[in-house]
């Protein structure tokens, strides 16, 4: 279902470092507003266990040395054909016209988990208090809050990642700093074989090399031959002149 | 309720040391189950400096913070005959805590003040603390720098005058390359995340040099996996490449750091290895003194150094008009770096000697290639006009992984030259200072020198803590012995800056170098992940001597929460949470500075403490008023401050010196900065400007700072400094010279004891060199091959946050991190449980295979483990079942006796210890 | 996926249920059943298929709010269901009234007839619709709960008939012989299908990083989630051969047993109940071979 605007998240892989600000902003906001609360279970016991929105992950990927560290935030990716969604028997998940946010009705949610079969990416989990499919709403009570300022209209998420790893944007606006980012910088989508079309995209981690040819060590200001450590070589050493005359 | 509804305050973060500017959502409509407002929503601040509206997990965790089981409520005094480390305690009521601590340290300060100890962890208020102890009159002070990360502190402020996190940091707007070793996650969080994510899109070039790639090394462009430990040896030979291969700024360094200057080479002469002067010619300052000598190279003759037109030879051999054999700092470094080739340094750090000349190239070359020319004119401490800044874009940044080894002090010092030799230093695109440094180096904050600075009833005569720049300002007795119970200032740890918070309850128990009466531990876990020899050292807690009584007699915890620590207490005082107390980050302690000029913030309540918490700020007001210390008592001895808010308003350093604890809206109208007369609404001005104070000095001020003469008279007019000479970077340092002639005998002050005279002479190397960390010169290296160290996870503080609903999911329990081929070699699974063990301990622990370790460490995170029973968790809690630290593998000590640290600050080598790792079953 | 009793007892009770409704309107057709076996049928068919729709109440967080689950029958799979269970349980009341009345049941029984082929197909497509459950997507998914249930219910009718009308017996256990033969070939071919399939998302499809080796280090929550509690079975690999193995023996081989060698009504009882267990065990099979994607992310904690 093709939406005229689609709001998402574009993550920079490349200079996420894994510090789950992302993670617990979410949870922060989420759990005292309109989405909330997010419960937990046992939290001061044996295999705390709650609700969350987004979670940052770590993947180790190829061998030492040459091993990268990948640290990955995942939370719902707001499909432009979110297979959650037709299956969803009540209605109580839904995919907003206006703005392309995928939804939980909690007040329709029957709590039959077939939405959470249907996602391939794990994004929806239930709440074990509230027995309702709970999922990332892009902070949808707070970037229409027109009380707020305009710079704050943000998922909690995006306002609190220190590396700003996270830009929100209508990715269907190619002028929005998040479609930019996804043309110009190699953003892809999360699994594309199952065309789930994910508005979410992830851009790739960006090498920076530098390249030293051999000639940028011979300079003439080489500040040894201020101090006479680069003296000139001596004109008794060996040279041409001693063995040929052309 | 909606939020626009909602209440929203500003103050400053402590869920960590980073010091964001928060804003606290309060909901005053919906009271709480004890009656006061709740907090629904902590966010960064985007007005503040710091953090410019970013939060890290933690801050934005600080609601469950508040909710914390483990919060202490009342003053508690462990119930009669039950044990310490039980945890046994029956309330009491404030007047009764204040009461004892009066009765008790009103007798020891008039008797003998050092029985009373006054020891702080995490706090960020050393300007009070400090202030406290000096007045009552003990030595014993000191925060936990000692064990954190002093070396970092003392390596590069002795060298260049400042150094990273508080004090200085890259700079990362202008830098092409940067340079991060042995930092995983930092105390300087969110700065630099926010520097290193720009840094990275604008396209610079990031290198990290580190055992783990984890945390920020993650996003590192190149990735270098180095032995732990060895650091030095690969910094040495980096500055031996770019020696070698002329890359270094002579410019730089022939006039800004002290390479160009002559050193005494007469083996026989007193002053051998010292700076040669001119007796004839003013020194100026006698602290500082200025009359050095260059060799002109143009003249071909020894001039005062700095003379205008001269230009110094950085090599050669000369002879002084008075005969004196002379030779440039700078060809004795030389020297030393030369045999330090990048083969040499492959043996050592396990680092290809390719990778190693490659990366002193692109150093060189991006410093000498890429400059950065600013049109700021400035004028330097010399005269000389400057039309612009030049910067060499290469940065460093490092923090504990150089710092927590009994080496740490000569690798971080190395680093520090390393940047000197790229010039770097004070420059745009490298490394710069933050007010209120640079620091003359040393600084001249100096501790007293003999046990007569101790008097009864008196304060202490010169501060707990100081900057030793010779023998005679140690803190020794007329045997050269310690005053202090941890032997700081000793022989045996000369330059211990921020003490030697580690040894502390060793030495008490054992009554060496004497007894305490009484320790105060603010905000410090030492019964758990903040002390070395965990098990040895909850028992000396509880140890009791012959005649019955504890051999530390009284023990006093001042804490928020329920901590493997408060267990031990005799009285425990509930601290309040950082959202319930008013506080400083005082210009007098270490600010939040920016690189363009000083800053100051404070906290200001946002919620009434809960039960009858109180912070400890006011408990310290309340005690130095009782015990009528001079700051806090008025000439007729009577209470002079009404509480801590008070006091923070009206103290002034002396009398009418306009310096107190806070820099900003300083004066009767709040219209002074920096220095100022008291200003009574000097906290509504904080509170209604994001609770922090930035002045951002002119443009002229924000470089080359160690030799801006705009910039010291600046700083000498705002009392930022005492004395205005420029501060040459110390590629050569005279101060660890002076240390050891007294140990060769030359030096006509001061000298070691016999036992300590080899080792000053060893470590006193005036020219940075490595040594294996010394835990492995003690220890079988066959039996126990591998290196094991700890990061701290970005989500988690130390022990703090497993109390936390929220943060203690992400971590419940850790594993022991192992290169796959490592574990295999031991038969251990991924997954599977083993024993990691030390010649000191051993501990059963889950492994993960990893491929981000190098294969000769192993690794975990900080803190996670926990001792059952505290922080109020579950007896069943991860923490405990599946949770370890390695503290228990990890020596207070040295089978030789002298504590397991660095021999030049005394910093904690925590990193040091060798272990080996066997499957769990397996018997060894 | 990890098997929930509910669904699995939903699943295999209906199934019974519709099978054995299935075998009283054949019967009907065909023979000439005893009115107390076709009232006997229908009330054990409609038991089936309310024990059923009772389990499936304790799938839900909000069973209260059940009724909301019609809503959605233009493109929920599940809502179908949730239609077409009721209604055929409304048609097969209607038959064993109509023939209690004595009135004409053919036009019921072809309208309970096609509502039970509807109920097979929902209840086969809720799981064969969801595409990345590569295990499930198949039409062999449906075709296995029609098979499956119909055989089920044809035993169950062998079992009842040998008590009620011995006559019919045998010709049911033939039926239900060969409805089971069939079934179980086409789970074997299932089953060989399954264990041919690659996975089409790996570990460089979910994180979109190209490495042919990429392993999980943390998954950002080390006490467990939703994720990790619902979608792995979390049995060690002997108890998932050993459920393969009872299946493979209780769904059609025991039973079969039964049917050739006994007409006792206890022993086709027997029977029936076998073919319940290796039902059971066939779908909490089907749960537990199921390898959700999302399980990618989540490998690992540390």
């Amino acid at each position: 279902m093709e939406t005229k605007k689609q709001l998402a998240l574009v993550i920079d892989l490349n200079v996420c470092v894994g510090c789950h600000a992302c993670v617990t902003s979410c949870k922060e906001w989420n759990t005292q507003g309109a989405a909330g609360p997010l419960t937990d279970q046992n939290p001061y016991g044996a295999d705390p266990s709650g609700t969350f929105f987004n979670r940052v992950q770590t993947f180790e990927v190829g061998v030492y040395p040459k091993t990268e560290t990948v640290h990955f935030p995942k939370s719902c990716l707001h499909c432009e054909d979110p297979p959650c969604v037709p299956v969803c028997p009540t209605g109580a998940s839904y995919k907003r016209a206006e703005d392309g946010i995928v939804l939980v009705d909690y007040d329709k949610c029957i709590g039959c988990k077939y939405c959470a079969w249907a996602c391939p990416y794990g994004a929806r989990e239930i709440d074990e208090s509230q027995k309702v499919m709970k999922k990332c709403t892009l902070c949808v009570d707070r970037i229409y809050d027109e009380k707020l300022p305009e710079r704050e209209r943000k998922p909690a998420c995006v306002l609190a990642c220190p590396t700003s790893a996270r830009i929100f944007g209508d990715v269907h606006d190619p002028e929005s700093e998040a479609s930019r980012a996804i043309r110009e910088q190699g953003g892809y989508a999360l699994m594309p074989e199952w065309a789930t079309q994910p508005a979410n995209h992830y851009l790739p981690r960006r090498k920076t090399a530098l390249r030293v040819d051999p000639q940028e060590l011979q300079r003439q200001d080489n500040p040894l031959k201020v101090d006479g450590r680069l003296p000139p070589p001596a004109t008794s050493d060996p040279a041409l002149d001693d063995v040929t005359s052309w | 309720m909606p939020r626009s509804r909602m209440k929203i305050k500003t103050t400053t973060c402590y869920m960590c040391a980073c010091r964001c500017g928060i804003r606290v959502h309060l909901d005053e409509s919906k009271d709480s189950k004890d009656g006061r407002p709740v907090v629904r929503y902590i966010e960064g601040n985007p007005e503040h400096p710091l953090n410019k509206g970013v939060i890290c997990a933690k801050g934005a965790s600080g609601i469950m913070k508040q909710n914390s089981p483990a919060r202490l409520t009342r003053p508690l005094r462990r119930k009669a005959g039950s044990e310490r480390g039980a945890g046994e305690f029956e309330p009491i009521s404030w007047e009764e805590a204040f009461s004892i601590l009066e009765k008790r340290l009103s007798s020891i300060r008039q008797s003998d003040p050092k029985k009373f100890a006054l020891f702080t962890g995490r706090d960020q208020m050393q300007a009070l603390t400090g202030l406290f102890a000096r007045q009552f009159g003990t030595p014993n002070y000191a925060a936990h720098g000692g064990f954190c990360s002093v070396n970092m502190a003392a390596g590069m402020i002795y060298t260049i005058g400042g150094s990273f996190w508080e004090f200085g940091g890259p700079d990362l707007e202008r830098a092409k390359l940067f340079v991060m070793l042995g930092t995983a996650e930092d105390h300087h969080s969110n700065p630099l995340k926010i520097a290193i994510s720009k840094f990275k899109r604008r396209g610079g070039r990031f290198v990290s040099i580190n055992p783990v790639r984890t945390g920020y090394s993650a996003i590192a462009d190149e990735w270098v996996p180095i032995r732990p430990g060895t650091d030095g040896a690969l910094l040495l030979a980096l500055a031996a490449e770019i020696v070698a291969q002329g890359l270094y700024d002579r410019p730089f360094v022939a006039r800004y750091t002290n390479g160009g200057q002559l050193v005494v080479a007469d083996r026989d002469s007193p002053r051998h290895g010292l700076l040669a002067e001119d007796e004839d010619a003013d020194p100026l300052n006698p602290l500082y003194p200025q009359n050095k000598l260059w060799w002109d190279r143009h003249s071909g003759r020894a001039v005062p150094s700095h003379t205008p037109e001269a230009d110094p030879a950085l090599f050669g051999r000369f002879t002084l008009a008075d005969g004196t054999r002379v030779q440039p700092a700078f060809q004795l470094l030389a020297d030393r770096l030369a045999p330090h080739t990048a083969e040499w340094a492959e043996e050592i750090t396990g680092i290809p000697a390719a990778t190693i000349r490659r990366l002193a190239h692109e150093m060189g070359i991006t410093a000498r290639d890429e400059k950065i020319e600013l049109p700021i004119a400035w004028t330097d401490c010399w005269g000389g006009e400057h039309q612009s800044v030049t910067g060499n874009p290469v940065a460093f940044h490092a923090m504990r992984g150089l710092a927590a080894h009994s080496n740490g002090f000569h690798t971080v010092r190395t680093l520090g030259i390393l940047m000197s030799l790229l010039g770097t230093i004070d420059r745009p695109g490298g490394f710069l200072h933050k007010a209120p440094f640079p620091r003359a180096i040393p600084p001249s904050a100096k501790t007293p020198t003999g046990p007569e600075g101790v008097q009864p009833g008196q304060p202490l005569k010169g501060l707990a803590l100081g900057w030793p720049g010779s023998p005679e300002d140690l803190f020794v007795d007329a045997d050269g012995g310690p005053v202090r119970i941890d032997k700081g200032f000793s022989w045996e740890h000369p330059l211990s800056v921020h003490g030697v918070m580690h040894s502390v309850i060793t030495n008490a128990w054992r009554g060496d170098p004497y007894r305490l009466d009484t320790l105060l531990i603010f905000m410090a876990n030492m019964a758990w992940n903040s002390t070395m020899n965990t098990t040895e050292v909850r028992r000396m807690l509880n140890d009791r001597d012959a005649g019955g009584e504890y051999k530390i007699p009284f023990l006093v915890v001042c804490d928020a929460f329920q901590s493997e620590m408060t267990a031990f207490a005799d009285l425990v005082l509930p601290d309040t949470t950082y959202l319930e107390r008013h506080d400083v980050m005082s210009i007098l302690d270490r600010p939040i500075s920016e690189f363009d000029g000083p800053a100051d913030s404070v906290r200001v309540p946002v919620l009434p403490p809960a039960g009858e918490c109180k912070p400890f700020q006011e408990v310290l007001i309340e005690l130095g008023s009782r015990l009528r210390l001079p700051a806090f008592t008025n000439e007729k001895g009577e209470r002079k401050y009404r509480d801590y808010p008070d006091f923070i308003i009206r103290h002034e350093t002396e009398p009418g010196s306009g310096i107190g604890f806070l820099g900003g809206w300083r004066g009767a109208n709040g219209d002074k900065a920096l220095r100022g007369e008291p200003n009574p609404k000097q906290w509504e001005k904080y509170a209604e400007n994001n609770c922090v104070f930035h002045y951002p000095m002119p443009p002229s001020y924000h470089y080359m700072r160690n030799w801006n003469r705009g910039y010291m008279e600046w700083a000498q007019r705002n009392r930022l400094r005492r004395w205005g000479e420029p501060i040459l970077v110390h590629l050569y340092s005279e101060v660890l010279q002076r240390f050891r002639l007294a140990a060769q005998g030359k030096w006509p002050g001061r000298r070691p004891p016999e036992k300590d005279r080899a080792r000053i002479e060893r470590f006193f190397d005036p020219l940075p060199f490595y040594y294996a960390p010394l835990e492995h010169e003690a220890t079988d290296l066959k039996k126990y091959p591998l290196a094991a160290i700890t990061q701290r996870p970005m989500a988690m503080y130390h022990s703090w946050d497993s109390q936390n609903a929220w943060l203690r999911q992400i971590h419940a329990h850790n594993y022991l991190f192992v290169n796959p081929g490592t574990a295999l070699d031991q038969g251990i699974r991924d997954g599977a449980w083993l024993w990691v063990e030390s010649p000191w301990g051993r501990v059963r622990c889950m492994g993960r295979h990893s491929e981000a370790v190098e294969p000769g460490t192993v690794w975990t995170w900080n803190a996670i483990g926990k001792s059952p029973g505290a922080w109020a968790l579950a007896p069943e809690a991860n923490e405990f079942t599946r949770g370890f630290i390695l503290n228990h593998l990890i020596a207070d000590e040295l089978p030789d006796g002298r504590s397991n640290s660095d021999p030049v600050t005394g910093q904690a080598g925590w990193y040091d210890v060798r272990v080996r790792i066997y499957p769990d079953g397996q018997m060894h | 996926m990890r098997p929930a009793w509910s669904v699995l007892l939903l699943t295999t009770l209906i199934g019974a249920g519709q099978g054995l409704f299935l075998a009283l309107f054949a019967s009907d057709l065909l023979f000439d059943p005893q009115l107390r076996f076709i009232l006997w049928g229908a009330a054990i068919s409609l038991a089936l298929l309310a024990a059923g729709l009772l389990a499936s109440f304790f799938h839900l967080g909000h069973p209260e709010r059940a009724w909301r689950s019609a809503a959605m029958w233009r493109t929920s799979w599940l809502s179908r269901e949730v239609i077409a269970l009721p209604l055929f349980m409304g048609l097969v009341f209607l038959y064993g009234l109509f023939a209690y009345l004595g009135r004409e049941s053919l036009v019921i029984g072809i309208l309970a007839t096609a509502a039970c082929v509807a109920l097979f197909i929902c209840t086969g497509m809720i799981y064969a619709c969801l595409k990345f459950l590569q295990e499930w997507h198949t039409p062999l998914t449906v075709v296995n709960y029609t098979m499956l249930g119909t055989a089920s219910g044809l035993t169950a009718a062998a079992a009842l008939s040998a008590w009620l009308q011995p006559a019919l017996s045998r010709p049911f256990a033939l039926a239900a012989l060969v409805a089971g033969a069939l079934a179980y070939l086409l789970r074997l071919a299932s089953l060989s299908r399954n264990t041919r399939l690659r996975p089409k998302s790996t570990l460089a499809s979910a994180i979109g990083v190209k490495h042919p080796r990429i392993v999980q280090i943390a998954q950002g929550a080390m006490g467990g989630s939703f994720n990790t509690r619902e979608f792995f079975h979390g049995r060690p690999r002997e108890v998932v051969r050993a459920v393969r193995w009872g299946l493979l023996a209780l769904v059609f081989p025991v039973p079969a047993l039964f049917l050739i060698f006994s007409s006792s009504p206890a022993m086709l009882l027997a029977a029936f109940l076998a073919q319940f267990a290796g039902m059971l065990a066939e779908r909490w099979y089907f749960f537990a071979e199921a390898r959700h994607p999302q399980n990618l992310y989540y490998q690992a904690i540390a």
